[in-house]
């Protein structure tokens, strides 16, 4: 009887360190992204030229180690927000390119980001009411962002026709398929610490974003 | 061709020996998934590829 006591705590002490879990990650994530946003507004206004592919690959990358490393202190809320401030600043002058290129560019950034949401909230939300355990994806999404690294490395030195696309496409599913995964692992006890949890659905939708407003770009884009 | 590139390809491919080991440990240790598992995958990603075929023709329109 004692041992069933037990057992019931700690089934309820899960449930309660879940529920925190996800409360947390989703508050911290929605400031985030009010902070990137408004850090990409500045950019925009300010006419930031874009940092070019090396400034944004090393910066995301360091700040990204740098969360990972500082995640278990306050430190890594700094962190946290100097990441997605960083990523909204490369974020405005690729909008600013949207909005001069087309002439329906704000249609299209609209619709990208409209689209995102949309997105996020379905699969997240059905990831989240059926708890569903979707972490033998895990091996699967880490080949395709392999794969997807390989073909961007090639794509920087030799010019094939609609690579990119292909990129943009699969990194579209891909993100889709992280962020079922990622949900999950916040459900199913695979990722316990809310400041990696809100990093890696930041990642998730800052990559949606961009590869679905490439494509949309692409297909539905009027000079 | 520039340094910058060569750089850039160079970090990308630290990146993906980096995550390699990581690739290997989930494909071993992870579970199995069924094909009801993968079936609970499949549906949600065919509804946001019509979503976005959607997108594109609400966006050309």
């Amino acid at each position: 009887m004692n041992q069933f006591g037990n057992a019931v705590a700690r089934s309820e002490s899960q449930i309660l360190s879940t529920n925190k879990l996800i409360k947390n990650t989703y508050i911290l994530l929605s400031m985030t992204l009010l902070f990137s946003a408004g850090i990409a507004g500045v950019a925009m206004v300010m006419n930031v030229p874009p940092l070019g592919f090396l400034v944004t690959l090393v910066g995301y990358i360091g700040l990204l180690f740098l969360t990972a490393k500082l995640r278990n202190s306050v430190w890594g809320l700094v962190s946290v927000f100097a990441f997605t401030g960083f990523m909204g600043l490369t974020l405005g002058p690729i909008i600013n390119l949207y909005l001069n290129t087309f002439a329906n560019g704000d249609q299209l950034v609209m619709t990208a980001m409209g689209g995102t949401g949309i997105i996020f909230l379905s699969l997240s939300g059905y990831a989240l009411t059926t708890r569903k355990d979707f972490s033998f994806m895990g091996g699967f999404l880490l080949t395709g962002i392999m794969v997807m690294l390989g073909a961007v490395i090639l794509s920087m030195f030799v010019n094939i026709p609609g690579l990119q696309l292909a990129i943009s496409a699969v990194v579209v599913l891909l993100m889709s398929g992280f962020i079922l995964y990622d949900t999950s692992r916040m459900v199913n006890g695979g990722e316990t610490n809310y400041i990696m949890a809100t990093v890696s659905l930041y990642i998730n939708i800052y990559m949606l974003f961009t590869h679905l407003l490439h494509l949309l770009g692409a297909f539905a884009g009027e000079d | 061709m520039d340094w910058e590139k060569i750089l850039s390809a160079i970090i990308l491919g630290g990146l993906i020996l980096f995550l390699y080991p990581r690739m290997r440990k989930e494909a071993k240790d992870a579970p199995k998934g069924t094909a009801d598992d993968w079936k609970g995958v499949l549906f949600p990603l065919l509804g946001v590829v019509l979503f976005i075929v959607f997108l594109i023709m609400m966006a050309k329109s």
